[in-house]
């Protein structure tokens, strides 16, 4: 295996008439990193700055303590995986394979050679005389990433791996390309826009939105502890911003009761399966209680997600029995409460 | 719902589109009509292996082949430059490229006299320093055809280049391809269909060329008198001959178009 002593750090900066991208990004030996933000977020651009095919407006690329950014893409120790893989039309699965190398200098039997045993490694031995357009979606993707890695590359970029693929093989194929990361002793970026991808594939993410990191940490943090709307979507979360005093959250004109003691801005998140419906107001004095009327109504794996508006939006996932013993339909006003020990809470 | 689906527009043919369309039909092909009937089909092998029609169509393969070959060498890395590269005045280049196919060939003849000719501005430099000289040679047939004939080959290639997918040079690039090995393992295998589609209208231009040729070249049996020029001298003198000679050059033509169709014919 390779020096432990690659690691990336890039200040990438890059101003367009109506775009703007500025990140910094530091990757450890052996990590990766998944970019992940809604489209047009700057995570392809981002990907595009590290690999030297678009040129940075301002900032630097460190590998290994070797300025990256004043090379050109064929001169920089990477590898890169493309969404569509863009495989050479003409050329066989192996060939694709050994191109790198034979750039590179290997001689034409050694480069083959090497590039056979990277197919094989991807399980593709008996496909090496294959041309592309004879691949399947998933094979396609095992050849781009033999291709990228056969060169041994310090950086890893890899640009939505597995969204050209059908949900079928993108499970096989993700489980794969998380075990050849694992073998992987450089540096590795990965852009996505599936969440699933991101939490499976990443030991951290890096949340995009509108050029700049919005947020970032572990899968587990960023999906306990969304930051913006768009990150509480993704990981399926209820995501409001108040002010906290105490064991109290104001969001809105409503006081939430937290488990968590807090002071200052802060956030509250819960699931949309915390949240109970009434049609009356309950007995009692439940708290976190709020009025809301149901705005929408739709089917959410085996349950129905409600959708609220109100003085807070908010999502709701009852069973269709639930749903039908309410007698639910859209703009009905209605009840709706969650648990003190359902929420969760923490410093904005 | 597709074409064929779709009823036309009820109502009477239009007239006023479709009589002009059948006599625009008729004028194009009546003269192949008149070449194939008045073809002297009996004598037509014997007429075909004439020493001086077989010594003409010779050279006007060789001729026309060498120009597509010089036309490649020199018209592909110039497609590549105005497809690729971004320099001032690429639109005057365009256009100066484009020149040779909007000139009539005599002109092209003409000018090509001033400039390579014994006395020209490059010829008399050609002529002192290595005694080379091209006009009334056959050497200056292949000038004359590659002249008229290179702005065929350069068009087809620099369309077929900015119809080419970028990101997989860019893909080549990340893989440490430079850009001569990007150019000579991806982009040139990618758009070899444009390239031999592109040679082949250089070459069936090349062997048609009449005005630059003979202006150029002259008209010397065996050393520049091609396929055409031959025509052109028969008629006069042998008027069955010459029209051997046009079917010649007719067969040509449709293998070429036959070979090219779905490229060219096609093609929406």
């Amino acid at each position: 295996m390779g020096e432990q002593s690659v690691t990336l750090t890039a200040r990438l900066r890059l101003t367009r008439p109506n775009f703007r991208l500025d990140l910094d990004l530091e990757v450890a030996p052996g990590e990766v990193v998944a970019l992940l933000g809604p489209n047009g977020a700057g995570k392809t651009t981002a990907l595009r700055l590290l690999a030297g095919l678009t040129r940075l407006t301002e900032g630097h690329i460190t590998l290994d303590g070797q300025p990256l950014h004043d090379l050109a893409a064929e001169k920089r120790p990477i590898g890169m995986v493309f969404q569509d893989y863009l495989l050479f039309p003409h050329l066989s699965a192996l060939d694709n394979v050994a191109f790198g190398l034979r750039c590179h200098g290997t001689a034409k039997a050694e480069s083959r050679r090497q590039a056979a045993a990277w197919l094989a490694r991807v399980g593709l031995e008996d496909h090496a005389g294959v041309r592309p357009r004879q691949l399947s979606g998933g094979q396609a993707q095992r050849v781009a990433l033999a291709r990228a890695l056969v060169i041994r590359p310090r950086l890893l970029l890899l640009d939505e791996p597995l969204a050209a693929l059908d949900a079928h093989t993108r499970l096989e194929i993700r489980s794969q390309l998380r075990r050849h990361l694992a073998d992987f002793d450089g540096a590795t970026v990965l852009v996505t826009h599936d969440p699933l991808d991101a939490m499976v594939l990443a030991d951290r993410l890096v949340v995009i939105e509108h050029g700049t990191i919005v947020q970032e940490g572990t899968p587990t943090e960023v999906a306990r502890r969304p930051r913006t709307d768009y990150v509480a979507r993704l990981v399926g979360l209820n995501l409001y911003r108040g002010t906290a005093t105490d064991r109290q959250i104001k969001v809105d004109d409503i006081l939430f009761t937290v488990t968590e003691r807090l002071e200052g801005p802060a956030f509250l998140a819960f699931a949309p399966s915390a949240v109970a419906l009434y049609r009356t107001r309950p007995d009692g004095s439940p708290r976190n209680l709020w009025q809301a009327t149901i705005d929408g109504i739709e089917r959410h794996g085996d349950n129905i997600r409600i959708h609220l508006s109100g003085p807070i939006p908010a999502a709701a996932d009852i069973t269709p029995a639930a749903v039908t013993a309410l007698d639910l339909t859209p703009g009905q006003n209605v009840w709706a409460s969650v648990k003190a020990t359902e929420t969760h809470a923490y410093p904005a | 719902m597709n074409d064929t689906d779709r009823s036309p527009v009820a109502g009477r043919l239009p007239w006023v589109l479709v009589l002009p369309a059948a006599i625009g039909l008729v004028f194009l092909v009546l003269p192949l009509v008149g070449l194939l009937v008045r073809a002297p089909w009996s004598t037509l092998w014997e007429r075909l292996t004439e020493p001086q029609v077989l010594e003409a169509l010779r050279l006007s393969l060789v001729t026309a082949t060498l120009a597509t070959v010089i036309c490649m060498v020199l018209g592909v890395p110039l497609a590549w430059c105005l497809a690729r590269l971004a320099f001032p005045g690429r639109r005057v280049v365009r256009a100066l490229v484009t020149v040779p196919l909007v000139l009539p060939p005599v002109v092209g003849g003409v000018a090509l006299l001033l400039a390579l000719g014994r006395r020209g501005l490059v010829g008399q430099w050609l002529d002192s320093t290595f005694g080379i000289t091209l006009p009334f040679t056959t050497a200056g047939v292949v000038v004359a055809e590659a002249f008229v004939a290179m702005p065929f080959l350069v068009i087809s290639v620099e369309g077929a280049l900015r119809a080419a997918d970028l990101r997989f040079e860019e893909a080549a690039a990340t893989l440490g391809a430079t850009r001569w090995v990007v150019f000579r393992r991806v982009t040139l295998p990618l758009i070899a269909p444009g390239i031999v589609a592109g040679a082949v209208l250089c070459w069936a231009r090349a062997l048609g060329e009449f005005g630059a040729t003979i202006t150029f070249a002259g008209n010397f049996p065996g050393q520049t008198q091609t396929m055409p020029l031959a025509v052109y001298l028969a008629l006069e003198t042998e008027p069955e001959a010459a029209i051997v000679l046009s079917l010649v050059l007719l067969a040509v033509s449709v293998i070429i178009l036959a070979s090219l169709r779905d490229r060219w014919v096609n093609s929406p």
